[in-house]
């Protein structure tokens, strides 16, 4: 019996350290978490490495490379940006998502209106106004979006004359089955002049309005912050409008050959698309109003008019900043499902991103490549969407009422 | 600890399984073992391929599935089908999810090469070409600076088409639409002033959708070469064989006058190029991993590729012109089979 009695309780100690560290519910839950992380990785590896493996033996193209060649089909629109057929597969794909977040966007500004628009009806004390407005928020909302789509650019197909008979409702707008064509101001250096006025004008009205904010809080006296804004915000592009000489030239369409060429147009697949989504969202975005402005509790409103608030602040300083509490979540929901409902566009003709990479998926054969892509895409202006919601979700949310 | 290994041990034999699986049998195994031929074919295309009024798929492309089955299984009508858009159908092949693909698709070195696929021949020679109504007298496709020209995404009239109107400095505005329904009916209803495909498939689509076909014309210009032909996955040399000799069969057969009429007469003929033909001397069916009356029940259940035309093309008001066989005034031309 050399060994101590001290040394026996330390073995004897490690022992039970093991035992404990197995039943030590932390350990465990680390030893779980590292298999499944290796286990996902292990299946990731496998599947992509099986892949590339099948790919070669089939002799099917993998890799990126093909985004730098010569694209070699034409865009039906390509919005603000140049394009043609000698540009690469990776400017194609970038008019393409141009032409997502374009339809994308004016949609979501639009549909947010007409929705807010149709939620205030629905609650209207109007008899016949909230029986219309109840009637489209149910029938909008309970047709396929591709149905309204088809029904929408069948409409305008089907129903506008040829361009050779267009319909011309106000002087430099022709109305056809190739779309709306209208009078443009002609190019004039004033309009960039105008341009970074507006920019200019929207600067000041920002810093007039904090400075306004400040200048109560100090002293009480209140300013009129809304007037002069606006003021801003038209007048100094007026000025640069005025300063630059005041073009009047308008670049009217002509119909000069098979189409109208000259101004601007909106093509039917944009005008079909851009309804089919702005009415179709606009009907769910007016019920989460709806809600919203309902979840006010009423005493609210009472309690502002005791405090001898106007109407209109009563509104906006106290049933507004409620409201978006609750509206705010399920409208960025609606926000993205306009995102990823305009990939319907490809049905009806809309180059939007999704048509553009089927094309080149079936020129270049690279699916796996064009699929990642498209994915990545969307996924971004998903979380985009998300995060931009979530930031202004945080600003209208109750101060202290997160944990 | 247990639940791990079990995991792992699954993976593992997942991946040792496609790892063999990856090597891939033989197409014409695989064919044998299920019993039918899946065949991957337009949407519906007049003529090409497109199911009648009971369902039953017709067409140029369809009897060459129909062909294959027949030279496989010595029974036509042991052929699936799975209608494929212009985008869908490389993916369709590629993944294996058909064994033929069977849809006026052209030839070109890209496909050939960087998709993967073998082209086994050709079935229609044909060449893109321009539609318009009669009513905006156009008569060269010269005229056509900024029309808007209806098309269909993913093909090669695509491209050709950007490529025309770039060597001829003509601007224009596609409308791309992926569905050929909804393409033809953008084109009808006057939102293109053009629409574009092979000149087969305007034949087609003329003869198929329009009110009054005389109202529109097809322009004179063929601006490209449209060599449609049926496709097989690259690799697969014995199934390549089988789908490519089936085509040549069917040509065969028309320069030597067998048809599925006299073809019962004719086996009993003296002549040896018919004898080895029939499969009654000889073993080419053998040597294609086939019974040796392949050619005779191709013939005899589908007939040759005259009596195909005829049946599916010449009622749409279809010419033969290129598709005549080489010694009649086309470019047909099989090689012997000996």
């Amino acid at each position: 019996m050399k060994g101590s009695p001290g040394d026996q309780g330390q073995r004897q100690g490690q022992g039970a350290r093991v035992g404990r560290l197995a039943d030590d519910p932390r350990v465990r839950a680390l030893v779980y978490q590292v298999a499944l992380v290796a286990t996902v990785l292990f299946l990731g590896w496998y599947f992509i490495s099986n892949t590339l493996q099948n790919l070669d033996e089939r002799k099917i193209a993998s890799g990126f490379g093909f985004l730098a060649r010569e694209a070699g089909f034409e865009i039906g629109e390509t919005g603000l940006f140049s394009y043609t057929a000698a540009d690469s597969y990776l400017r194609a794909l970038g008019i393409g998502v141009a032409n997502t977040l374009r339809v994308a966007l004016i949609g979501a500004a639009l549909a947010t209106v007409l929705g807010t628009l149709v939620g205030l009806a629905r609650l209207s004390g109007n008899w016949l106004v909230a029986k219309l407005a109840a009637m489209y928020v149910e029938v909008i909302r309970n047709v396929p979006l591709l149905v309204q789509l088809f029904f929408w650019y069948t409409i305008i197909t089907e129903s506008l004359p040829g361009p050779r008979e267009a319909l011309s409702p106000l002087a430099g707008v022709f109305l056809s089955n190739r779309g709306v064509a209208f009078a443009l101001p002609a190019a004039h250096v004033a309009h960039a002049w105008m341009l970074w006025a507006l920019a200019a004008g929207v600067l000041a009205a920002w810093g007039l309005s904090r400075w306004s904010d400040r200048r109560q809080a100090a002293t009480g006296r209140a300013f009129p912050v809304f007037a002069a804004g606006c003021g801003l915000v038209l007048g100094l592009p007026l000025l640069a409008f005025v300063a630059a000489g005041a073009p009047r030239e308008f670049d009217t369409p002509v119909l000069s050959g098979f189409n109208f060429s000259g101004g601007g147009v909106l093509t039917p697949e944009f005008a079909a698309l851009l309804v089919g989504l702005v009415t179709y969202t606009a009907a769910f975005i007016a019920e989460i109003v709806r809600a919203g402005v309902l979840a006010v509790d009423r005493g609210q409103f009472e309690a502002a008019h005791a405090l001898g608030l106007p109407r209109r602040h009563a509104m906006r300083l106290v049933i507004l900043p409620q409201a978006l509490r609750v509206i705010v979540p399920p409208l960025t929901s609606q926000y993205l499902n306009i995102a990823k409902n305009s990939s319907l566009a490809v049905a009806i003709g809309y180059p939007d991103l999704v048509s553009i990479v089927n094309t080149t998926m079936s020129q270049t054969g690279q699916a796996i490549e064009a699929i990642a892509i498209l994915m990545l895409v969307y996924l971004t202006i998903s979380l985009s969407i998300s995060a931009f919601m979530n930031w202004y979700n945080r600003r209208v949310a109750l101060k202290g009422a997160h944990a | 600890m247990k639940t791990i290994s079990v995991v792992m041990g699954t993976v593992m034999l997942a991946a040792w399984g496609s790892a063999a699986m990856a090597q891939g049998p033989s197409t014409l195994d695989a064919v044998k073992a299920k019993g039918y031929v899946q065949c991957g074919v337009n949407v519906g295309l007049a003529g090409f391929s497109q199911p009648d009024s009971r369902g039953v798929w017709k067409g140029l492309d369809v009897d060459l599935c129909r062909a294959v089955a027949a030279a496989v299984f010595g029974d036509a009508s042991k052929v699936r089908y799975t209608p494929t858009t212009a985008q869908q159908r490389f993916t369709a092949l590629q993944s294996g999810e058909v064994d033929i693909l069977s849809r006026n698709t052209t030839w070109t070195v890209t496909r050939d090469t960087s998709l993967g696929l073998n082209f086994v021949g050709v079935n229609y020679y044909d060449g893109q070409g321009f539609m318009v109504p009669k009513k905006l007298n156009v008569t060269s496709a010269k005229q056509l600076k900024g029309a808007t020209i209806c098309v269909q995404p993913g093909t090669t009239t695509e491209l050709n088409l950007s490529d025309y109107f770039r060597s001829n400095s003509m601007p224009f505005k596609p409308v791309v639409i992926e569905k050929l329904e909804e393409v033809q009916n953008a084109y009808f209803a006057g939102r293109c002033d053009v629409f574009t495909t092979d000149v087969s498939g305007l034949v087609s689509t003329r003869s198929s959708r329009a009110q009054n076909p005389a109202d529109h014309i097809i322009l004179p210009e063929v601006i490209s070469k449209e060599p449609l032909g049926p496709a097989v996955r690259h690799g697969d040399d014995r199934w390549f064989d089988v789908v490519k000799w089936t085509l040549f069969a069917t040509i065969e057969a028309e320069e030597m006058g067998l048809s599925s009429k006299n073809i019962d007469q004719q086996a009993a003929s003296k002549d040896p190029a018919v004898q080895r033909f029939v499969g009654a001397t000889g073993d080419v069916g053998k040597m294609l991993g086939l019974d040796n009356r392949w050619a005779f029940n191709i013939v005899k259940q589908v007939g040759n590729y005259g009596e195909s035309f005829e049946a599916n093309l010449t009622p749409l008001g279809f010419d033969r012109g290129l598709n005549r066989l080489w010694n009649k005034g086309g470019i047909l031309y099989a090689p012997p089979i000996r």
